[in-house]
């Protein structure tokens, strides 16, 4: 019976594939799961039989296809209808036009189409709307037309009757106004959004238990408070690990020798071997070479505090050249005559504005057709791949350097938010299995990139009509890619399955949810963000068996070096071309795994009844046949 | 232009007798006729007359003999039957990693008429779990040896070796290997022999009989010989009799009548089959010299394509990464692939969509006919995604269809001969419908990989003629007793040759899904009603009367084909293929929005990102980019862990005494591939490589690319990004 009621919503997305666009309505119990189904139909682990026949309050495709008649959206908490507009085109790039009704609320636009069967559903939060342009004048049949750049790698088209009242706002300037409400002096709708949830998300990173998770402090390392108020660096989070020996005064002076006072500390620890990652920006060394024995005398207390090895290992993430062009700027890299014992590696990392050009050059190559010839050399042209081959090269070394040199290593970049944050948290990925897990992936990303500051309301412009700002750029992205890439190649490695990072990249430019407002620690504390917004996590957390992996073995003590070879490196279809129905699979591979575990446990549980039975009914003689109800214990690998 | 005397082209017909039960329902069945044709063929001379045994043995019968002493012959190889050795030379140094670093193991380099051979001087390190019978990991078949180049990586080429000899031999294989020798530490003289010897019978011109497969097979004996009593002969289906014709025909439900006039291949030694169509008047032709590449098309593409993976320095390996897509996309092979398939999806449209039967034509016939006719049966015919199925097809299109496997093999290095990886390039297509469709194909991509090996291993009667009209009359001149019963050849589907059960556990696909029904024959089960229904759109479509319309003259026929094909000539010279790729686009979307059967109709999606690099097969020798730990294997792994573990759950219920009502059939082949991959599992570290290279040997350390630095080229980017300063405004915040 279920099987029969999931080939029907199979049948009813695929016939719908043109309903491509949703990915935001999350809330749990009031949203419809059009936007879920969606990603499920290009994600391949999210559609779970399982899932849509138990937990009913999660599958609101019924309601969905109840209520396909109405012309409105199901609303989130506070979510308000703002505009509505009839006889609306959209000029859809897979189906042609489409005509329909439009409508505005403070967190997204949704547009109907009643023509076909299935209804045609477009639904997006303003949130990944990067750009909203008129698109010339008034066409001979008297339409503007309106053209919206995305965030997330599509473009969507409208064209409505020009309004023969002219002091009337069209529904695009209403759309402007919601979509970029920091520019308009509106509040970002996370701040309104009040879902509650059975989880505090807020609550999955806490610094103190992290670092103890690690075996921190110990005797070479200790959690100072020097940074508790923000004042050493504002945009570092308030519990930082540093060596034991330094004091926090002597620390106030290295935080004067790096960029933004971003001293070194630590990220991990290896269990074993007592090497460290630690971060930190550049050395403010300038044209004169300029040099600071606190600096120096640190650096040696990092190496120190390892037993194991006499060398420090300096991974300077960009290019030698820009490099070297910061010393123009008062910064630079440690030279090896200052810091003995250590060694520089430039990791060739181009930087954000280098980025940002590729991902616009690839959304050329991929949005909204592939070009037939020549795919392969479109795609080398954008550089995202060799970005991406870079990005996990160095973390690669990284992590070969702490697990087989077991050397500790220093990481930078210029200010060690961008890069610096990729190349961490990679090789915290590679190196320690707790990471691979959905909650340790949360932790990851609480610690490495929001606790580090990583510039989110920057390099997103969360709410900011400002599309042209040069702080902009898919960082952020680019690390999620590249996890992407070590799960393709580890596919049994990771706990959480490709639907997880779709949503949380989703998530990122949707603005629904708090996690990736601001730019520092320091900014979401005195916004209140834990208070006043709901954490993805919780969200992620109440539905696990969507982003769960079914082919996840738990090997928590291996490292994985994954190959860095673009014969290894693929584009993320998944992601990068998910608008395109035809690239979509019908049907998720990961369904068979899934169905395959079904099995697994209907048996179990006709075994274990039979047992009951047997049992019962001879009590004299209780033999237990127990192997297949045990959990498996993962099987020895050499990994 | 097609006057009967001078052949210019061959005609295949694609007999698809599924279709005609799809679209007329059984009804329909009385009125069709099967026709076997002679092939419209004088033959020209291709493999019909055998040349002239040109080939010397390099050895003398005395050199021989002296191998044979004692000290060493310790050194030798297990020899096969009917294997010998020509040459040796002893403290010869195999490279173990690139030339860059010179370490390697010495040991006994040998030719002998089956293969090059080296003996480590060392300890034989454990067996493999995959471990083929013929040639282990050290050796190489001759008819394997692709390239071999001498120092400073010189092309060494047939005929021009003197009195010379490289101090260093790289040989490429045409599995991909790639082997680095030494010869500068052993005796001159036996070095010279050594090198002399493997280029004369690895690159040199020689006639069929000096294959190995002759010597082999008079000294094997192989039980059951081949014949019906034979396990594998029963289950695969050979088509080298009138009965499997027959057969297939029912299974199909084609009501066709099996014309054996060419049995003994009098009126074509080439042709053996063309199965017509019967109502031939609604018929729509494809040549395909019109749209595809042509053989040689095929063999430039893929040389340039192989190069990529011939890796014998890590250095140039690295460097060349950066420029990987680009040179993929100019080599051009993952578009013939594209190419192939879309033809496919076209017959396959007009088969289903406009319910046209198809004839499928190009010169000679017997080349792209064979890989888009079986592409499409694969496409419309479940029973040909099952493994037994899939080797009937081979058999059936490829064997029974006349390709020539020993002119594209080119196993005799003749120059005459036009080589070509054709055959590959079908399992290259199905390894590409494989990958997006995995759960419909009952065999697995090591099979296929497997597969496309074997055919260098010039062993199985399967790849070794042209037709089946040249290996009669071969194995029959060849073989040392009566006239009456040929040579015994052992084909390819006979795995045991090459495997054992454990490692032929591994062709099969966990995954599979069987079709549920409770029937376990899955020939007898096969009901094309079920998969009309799922198939696509059907149209009403009306069987044109076809009583009386089609004699069996074979003239009348042809005069009937003559015309189309003048027809078709005059009209379209070349389909525009735009327009072409459009229809095929709108078919692909139309069947992308049914449900999906993987008992039905099939289609690959051919757009860029989806046409892929088959990873097993090319990279699996390339240590620099064997993911330890991960790569398909760790999701077989797992997937194996639970299938166990289902059916342990099974076999506690069975115990019990009750049965689920679900059918669990399905489970139980699946269980073998699971023992395979848990036993490898606990003997050594997977990769990606699995199972062809276990890492037992390796360091466990990643490979660091080399040459980053040189890699990126952002200059010319507007404004010159790569010099700006990171964060370009003043902070503004929230």
């Amino acid at each position: 019976m279920n099987k029969q009621f999931w080939y029907g919503i199979i049948s009813h997305w695929s016939l719908s594939y043109s309903i491509h666009v949703f990915c935001n309505s999350v809330d749990s119990t009031s949203t419809s799961r059009s936007d879920r189904s969606t990603h499920a139909a290009k994600t391949p682990y999210a559609m779970s039989s399982d899932n849509v026949s138990t937990s009913t309050e999660f599958s609101p495709e019924l309601r969905v296809l109840r209520d396909s008649n109405k012309e409105e959206p199901q609303l989130l908490p506070k979510e308000s209808v703002q505009d509505m507009a009839k006889d609306v085109t959209y000029i859809c790039p897979y189906i042609g036009a489409l005509r329909g009704t439009l409508t505005v609320t403070n967190y997204r636009l949704f547009f109907r189409c009643m023509d076909r069967e299935p209804a045609f559903v477009l639904d997006l939060p303003l949130g990944v709307v990067s750009r909203v342009e008129k698109i010339g004048g008034a066409s001979s049949r008297g339409e503007v037309s309106y053209g919206l750049v995305c965030k997330d790698i599509r473009n969507l088209r409208f064209a409505h009757k020009q309004m023969e009242d002219s002091l009337r706002k069209s529904i695009f300037e209403i759309l402007m106004k919601f979509a970029f409400p920091v520019s308009n002096g509106l509040p970002i709708f996370a701040f309104e959004y009040g879902q509650v949830y059975p989880e505090n998300g807020w609550k999955v990173y806490d610094a103190q238990a992290e670092y103890k998770r690690q075996g921190i402090p110990n005797e070479s390392w200790r959690i100072t408070k020097v940074n508790d108020h923000y004042e050493v660096c504002d945009t570092y989070p308030s519990n930082l690990v540093v060596p034991v020996n330094i004091p926090d005064e002597e620390l106030k002076r290295v935080a004067a020798f790096r960029a933004k006072g971003r001293i070194p500390v630590l990220s991990w620890i290896h269990p074993e071997s007592q090497a460290t990652v630690t971060r930190c920006s550049q050395p403010m060394v300038g044209v004169n070479g300029k040099r600071s024995k606190d600096d120096e005398k640190y650096l040696q207390a990092i190496m120190d505090a390892n037993a194991q090895s006499h060398k420090l290992f300096i991974f300077d993430a960009r290019p030698s050249v820009n490099a070297a062009a910061n010393k123009m700027k008062g910064g630079g890299y440690e030279s090896e005559d200052a810091y003995q014992n250590a060694e520089l590696v430039f990791l060739d990392i181009h930087n954000i504005h280098v980025m940002r050009e590729s991902l616009r050059k690839l959304k050329e190559v991929v949005y909204p057709n592939i070009e037939e010839s020549h795919w392969l050399s479109n795609l080398e042209s954008t550089h995202w791949l060799e970005h991406i081959k870079l990005i996990l090269a160095g973390a690669l070394r990284i992590a070969d350097k702490v697990e087989s040199g077991k050397t500790s290593v220093v990481v930078h970049c210029s200010d060690g938010w961008d890069r610096t944050a990729q190349l961490t948290s990679l090789a915290m990925l590679m190196l320690d299995g707790h990471y691979r897990t959905i909650r340790g992936f949360q932790v990851l990303l609480e610690k490495e990139w929001l606790s580090f500051g990583h510039r989110f309301q920057l390099r997103i412009g969360h709410g900011d009509k400002n599309h042209t700002d040069a702080d902009r750029s898919p960082v952020f992205l680019q690390f999620i890619d590249c996890v992407w890439q070590i799960t393709r190649q580890f596919p049994a490695a990771f706990e959480f399955n490709e639907y997880f990072l779709v949503t949380i990249l989703d998530h990122m430019y949707s603005c629904l949810f708090g996690t990736f407002m601001c730019n520092s620690e320091q900014q979401r504390v005195k916004e209140e963000l834990p208070k006043k917004t709901v954490s993805l996590w919780a969200y992620i957390n109440s539905q696990l068996e969507e982003f769960t992996n079914p082919l996840y073995v738990n090997y928590s003590n291996h490292v994985l070096f994954p190959v860095v070879s673009m014969r290894h490196l693929e584009l993320w279809v998944g992601y990068y071309i998910r608008w395109n129905p035809r690239m979509r699979p019908q049907e998720p591979v990961h369904q068979r795994y899934k169905e395959l575990l079904a099995k697994r446990a209907e048996l179990q549980k006709r075994v274990e009844e039979l047992q009951r039975d047997v049992t019962n009914r001879s009590a004299s003689s209780t033999e237990r046949a127990g192997s297949p109800t045990r959990s498996i214990t993962p099987v020895q690998t050499f990994v | 232009m097609f006057d009967g005397r001078v052949l210019l082209k061959q005609v295949i017909l694609l007999f698809w007798p599924l279709i005609s039960t799809w679209v007329q329902g059984a009804e329909k069945i009385d009125s069709c006729q099967l026709q076997v044709l002679e092939m419209l063929s004088s033959l020209g001379s291709a493999g019909g007359k055998s040349a002239k045994p040109s080939f010397v043995s390099y050895v003398t019968p005395e050199e021989i003999k002296s191998e044979k002493e004692p000290s060493r012959k310790e050194k030798h190889p297990d020899l096969l039957p009917g294997e010998v050795v020509f040459c040796s030379a002893s403290t010869v140094l195999k490279y173990t990693q690139d030339d860059l670093s010179q370490r390697g193991v010495f040991g006994v380099l040998l030719c002998t008429n089956f293969r090059v051979s080296f003996v480590s001087d060392e300890e034989p390190t454990e067996e493999m779990l995959f471990k083929n019978k013929l040639y282990g990991e050290n050796d190489i078949p001759l008819s394997c040896v692709d390239n071999i180049y001498g120092d400073k990586r010189k092309l060494i080429t047939g005929g021009l070796v003197k009195n010379k000899y490289p101090s260093k031999m790289i040989i490429h294989c045409k599995d991909l290997r790639v082997f680095q020798f030494s010869l500068s530490f052993s005796k001159e003289e036996d070095a010279k022999k050594i090198f002399q010897g493997i280029v004369h019978h690895c690159l040199e011109p020689k006639s069929l009989r000096c294959l190995f497969a002759f010597s082999y097979c008079e000294n094997t004996s192989y039980p059951g010989s081949y014949t019906v009593e034979n396990t594998s002969k029963k289950q695969t289906v050979m088509f080298d009799s009138v009965e499997d014709w027959t057969q297939d025909m029912k299974r199909t439900k084609g009501n066709c009548r099996v014309v054996s006039e060419n049995s003994n291949f009098e009126l074509s030694p080439k042709m053996l089959t063309a199965v017509a169509h019967n109502h031939l008047y609604s018929v729509k032709t494809e040549d395909l010299s019109d749209t595809l590449p042509t053989v040689q098309d095929i063999l430039l593409s893929y040389n340039k394509f192989k190069q990529f993976f011939l890796i014998d320095n890590t250095t140039e390996f690295w460097m060349s990464d950066m420029k990987w897509f680009s040179s993929l996309d100019n080599c051009g092979w993952l578009d013939i692939i594209r190419q192939c398939l879309q033809k496919a999806v076209e017959v396959v449209e007009s088969l289903e969509k406009e319910n046209t039967n198809v004839l499928i034509m190009e010169e000679g016939g017997s080349d792209l006919c064979c890989v888009v006719s079986s592409l499409v049966q694969l496409m419309l015919d479940p029973y040909y995604r099952t493994l037994l199925g899939f080797q009937s097809l081979v058999q059936k299109e490829w064997v029974a269809g006349g390709h020539a496997f020993l002119d594209r093999s080119n196993h005799l290095h003749l120059k005459d001969k036009v080589e070509s990886p054709v055959f590959l390039l079908f399992l290259e297509c199905v390894w590409q419908l494989q990958q997006q469709h995995g759960p419909a194909f009952q065999f697995s991509e090591t099979y296929l990989t497997v597969l496309s090996d074997s055919v260098h291993v010039p062993v199985f009667t399967t790849f070794l003629f042209n037709n089946d009209g040249h290996r009669d009359s071969l194995l029959r001149a060849e073989s040392p007793h009566t006239q009456r019963s040929p040579l015994n050849c052992p084909t390819v589907w006979d795995w045991s040759v090459q495997f054992d059960c454990k490692a032929q556990d591994l062709f099969t696909n966990p995954l599979y899904t069987e079709k549920p029904k409770q029937d376990t024959s899955v020939r007898k089960s096969y009901r094309p009603r079920h998969l009309r229904q799922l198939s696509l759109p059907s149209s009403a479509f009306k069987t044109p009367p076809k009583k009386g319309f089609f004699k069996d003259e074979a003239d009348n026929l042809k005069k009937i084909l003559g015309v189309k094909r003048l027809s078709r000539w005059m009209l379209s010279p070349s389909s525009d293929s735009p327009q072409t790729s459009s229809s095929v686009r709108e078919f692909y979307e139309a069947w992308q929005t049914k449900p999906l059967d993987y008992h039905g109709l099939l289609l690959p999606c051919l757009d860029g990102p989806s046409i892929r690099v088959w990873m097993q097969r090319y990279l699996r020798w390339i240590h620099d980019v064997q993911i330890l730990g991960g790569g398909p294997v760790a999701m077989l792994s797992k997937v194996s862990e639970i299938l166990g573990e289902v059916q342990e759950l099974q076999r506690q219920l069975d115990r019990h005494g009750c049965t689920l009502t679900s059918n669990h059939k399905g489970a139980r082949p699946r269980a073998k591939t699971a023992a395979a991959v848990i036993a490898a599992r606990s003997s050594v570290r997977l990769s990606s490589s699995f199972p062809f290279v276990t890492s037992r040997n390796w360091a466990f350390k990643p490979a660091i690319p080399t040459s980053l630095l040189q890699s990126l080229m952002v200059t010319g980017m507007p404004g010159n990004l790569a010099d700006r300063e990171d964060d370009g405004g003043p902070e503004s915040l929230v």
